[in-house]
């Protein structure tokens, strides 16, 4: 058990540093990058980004793969899953999803109002429509 | 990418030999081959539905699996043609490390961005069964996560 919350610490806190976070990010949109290729989208040293790479690495978020003389990086979901399940699926309920999508397109322009109020109620698009311009 | 507190003998059944207990992680659908290399392969579903299907090209048991993997529900997945699948079991102090690498000749691919979505829900769930005795999740796609 001792190793599991080492592990657990270890993967939050990895999660806890926005050079990170980027990083997982440029994984998830094109995977399998060299240290090289990630430097070029990241406004930090090499050696920084080697630092937070074996980090990610050492928390299980990022899986390598040697070919010839280059290290390929791979995004690895897994321990992301884990957590979804543990610490936000147990307290997810549809009424919170309708919430931030609502926070989410409210907060984007003023001009998308309506059309996520029609959303919200679905049974009441009608009654439920305001303008945008107010 | 994983790490499961198990044998690789264990684990290496639970990806293959053990249809039972495939279903209870993998959300009801089992594989079947006789596990040998060139030996056919195929992933069928609880109506008896097969989704995907393909060929054994390695098996190296506790080790290594490679499965030549094709889609045949959906015609867009299905047309991208042939994928392989690798599995590596490699023992690591008191677990195993089970890494999955799923790859295909083409990109971007339908095919990976559905497997994507699917590998880490179903090792999750292996995980905590394996390592637990229960899964973690029954439903691949809670109605909670639907627009």
């Amino acid at each position: 058990m001792a190793k599991r919350r080492r592990d657990t610490d270890l993967l939050f806190k990895s999660l806890a540093d926005p050079g990170r976070r980027k990083l997982l990010d440029l994984l998830h949109a094109h995977d399998g990058r060299t240290l090289s290729e990630l430097c070029e989208h990241l406004d930090m040293t090499r050696q920084g980004v080697t630092q937070h790479l074996d980090l990610l690495e050492a928390a299980n978020l990022v899986a390598t793969v040697r070919r010839g003389r280059e290290k390929l990086h791979f995004l690895n979901p897994v321990p992301l899953q884990e957590i979804y399940e543990r610490w936000i699926a147990k307290f997810e309920k549809p009424r919170l999803k309708a919430l931030d999508d609502l926070k989410r397109r409210l907060e984007k322009t003023n001009g998308e109002i309506d059309l996520c109020l029609r959303d919200l109620h679905p049974h009441h698009a009608g009654e439920a429509v305001v303008s945008a311009d107010h | 990418m994983t790490y499961i507190r198990t044998t690789p003998e264990k684990l290496w059944s639970a990806l293959t030999t053990d249809a039972e207990f495939m279903k209870q992680y993998w959300f009801g659908v089992h594989c079947q081959s006789h596990w040998t290399a060139g030996s056919s392969w195929k992933m069928v579903h609880d109506d008896g539905q097969i989704s995907d299907a393909g060929e054994i090209v390695e098996a190296e048991p506790p080790r290594r699996l490679v499965i030549r993997w094709q889609h045949q529900s959906k015609p867009e997945l299905k047309a991208e043609g042939e994928s392989l699948c690798t599995m590596e079991l490699e023992p690591s102090g008191p677990a195993v490390k089970l890494s999955i690498t799923h790859t295909i000749e083409r990109d971007p691919s339908k095919l990976i961005a559905a497997v994507s979505d699917g590998w880490p829900k179903i090792i999750s769930n292996l995980k905590s069964l394996l390592e637990t005795g229960s899964v973690v999740s029954t439903n691949a796609y809670p109605a909670s996560n639907q627009p």
